[in-house]
């Protein structure tokens, strides 16, 4: 339990999917004018790639990998679809978005308010991708696979927040006319990115 | 009747227009700078500037990106009549999956090196949204040519970005180009190493200039 609980916080903080990968930079940048936009669009991140890491997790470990197919029957032994895995994990990523979406429209009609025209985002968000990609690279069982989906969530939550907020009092601000809008953001991010660094080498 | 007349005009139109009229060099030259993909539209960051701490490794995505970016809009722009409208996401992503798989596949049988270095972020050009969104904007309305050339154009537009983000980080954090000491060759070996730049926080920064530089120059501001 200790080890998820760290795994989390490593790949809020240390790992953190922007800072650190630059994973899920396009939706980071573009949905970052306005706190509650932000609010969420990041909530949304956390809800889709705590629910596809195991997911993929579950398609790499009993359909890809070579003899991951012997569940169903000990002649397909020697079966390797791993050179189907990009085009699986998109699949899974963008029907499970896709599913959520009716889901939350038909339950949550408030909440599919907030969220919902996010989800569609979602589905090319690089994060959610790269998070199952990292997973499979990292070598997870199931229960890590889910803490590093939720964790890799929260600190892109926590990211897209903190610039959203920042890029709000920036509005009032005198920049350079060439570094308005995406270069002084980039600026920032930089040092927000150096912010995040000084988590390095943390364990709980 | 009607169709055929049209059809026949639009023949006249095609074979009027030259291989590289005006208005196909605009759409091929819009995106290196005045409509550029990184740093007017702010697309395609994701996945790109992880490889841009060496420019070798840059080198091969950039020539990635646009290999999977022009084919993808030609195969779409070629069967765009047919793709039903509700599922055309998917459609296009499936075509961009199938490139990207092309790609990683024939880099790992010939440069396995290579593709150790650049591991996930091969598999995360299908989450490009300068790709996708091509193929939204302009490769589903669009003959293939065009098609093509727009993609070209972006694809370029984004390499020479991501490049030259690789050029400085290299330089300053390795001391470096393309593998070969620079600062050692000139005689300046105390130069140190900014290992920043080898970090993400360098190349956030260094993207930053190159837009301010950029849009100094070409006069776009953004409100």
């Amino acid at each position: 339990m200790a080890d998820l609980f760290n795994l989390i916080i490593k790949s809020a903080f240390m790992d953190n999917m922007i800072f650190a990968y630059f994973l899920g930079m396009c939706s980071f940048l573009a949905v970052s004018k306005k706190v509650s936009t932000a609010n969420g669009l990041g909530l949304a991140v956390i809800f889709v790639l705590t629910f596809t890491a195991p997911l993929n997790w579950l398609i790499q470990k009993k359909i890809l990998d070579e003899g991951a197919l012997t569940w169903i029957s000990p002649k397909y032994a020697t079966v390797d679809l791993t050179f189907l895995q990009l085009l699986m994990f998109i699949a899974v990523i963008a029907s499970f978005v896709q599913l959520i979406e009716m889901i939350i429209e038909k339950f949550s009609p408030a909440l599919y308010g907030s969220l919902g025209i996010f989800l569609p985002l979602i589905a090319v968000n690089c994060s959610i991708l790269g998070g199952s990609l990292f997973m499979v690279q990292r070598d997870f069982n199931i229960s890590e696979a889910t803490a590093f989906g939720f964790g890799s969530g929260l600190g892109f939550y926590l990211a897209i927040i903190a610039l959203a907020a920042i890029r709000e009092k920036l509005k009032y601000s005198n920049v350079p006319a060439g570094l308005k809008g995406l270069g002084i953001t980039m600026l920032i991010t930089g040092l927000m990115g150096l912010a995040f660094k000084t988590f390095i080498g943390m364990t709980l | 009747m009607s169709t055929e007349i049209k059809e026949k005009e639009l023949i006249k139109i095609k074979s009027k227009e030259a291989f590289l009229s005006k208005r196909r060099k605009r759409i091929l030259v819009d995106p290196l700078d005045e409509n550029n993909p990184i740093s007017i539209q702010v697309l395609g960051i994701c996945s790109a500037l992880a490889v841009t701490i060496k420019l070798e490794p840059t080198i091969i995505m950039a020539l990635s990106v646009v290999f999977v970016m022009v084919f993808s809009s030609l195969i779409t722009s070629l069967i765009r009549n047919f793709i039903p409208n509700r599922i055309r996401i998917i459609v296009q992503l499936a075509i961009i999956a199938t490139l990207v798989t092309l790609v990683s596949e024939f880099l790992m049988a010939y440069n396995y090196e290579m593709f150790k270095v650049l591991g996930a972020f091969v598999g995360l050009i299908i989450t490009n949204c300068i790709i996708l969104g091509r193929l939204e904007a302009y490769a589903m309305g669009n003959k293939p040519y065009e098609s093509v050339l727009d993609a070209l154009g972006s694809g370029v537009g984004y390499a020479w970005i991501i490049l030259a983000v690789a050029f400085f980080r290299e330089l300053l954090g390795s001391g470096s180009i393309l593998g070969f000491k620079v600062f050692e060759f000139i005689g300046w070996s105390s130069f140190p190493n900014n290992a920043l730049f080898v970090d993400s926080i360098g190349a956030f920064i260094i993207l930053g200039i190159i837009i301010w530089v950029q849009r100094s120059r070409n006069g776009y501001i953004e409100n």
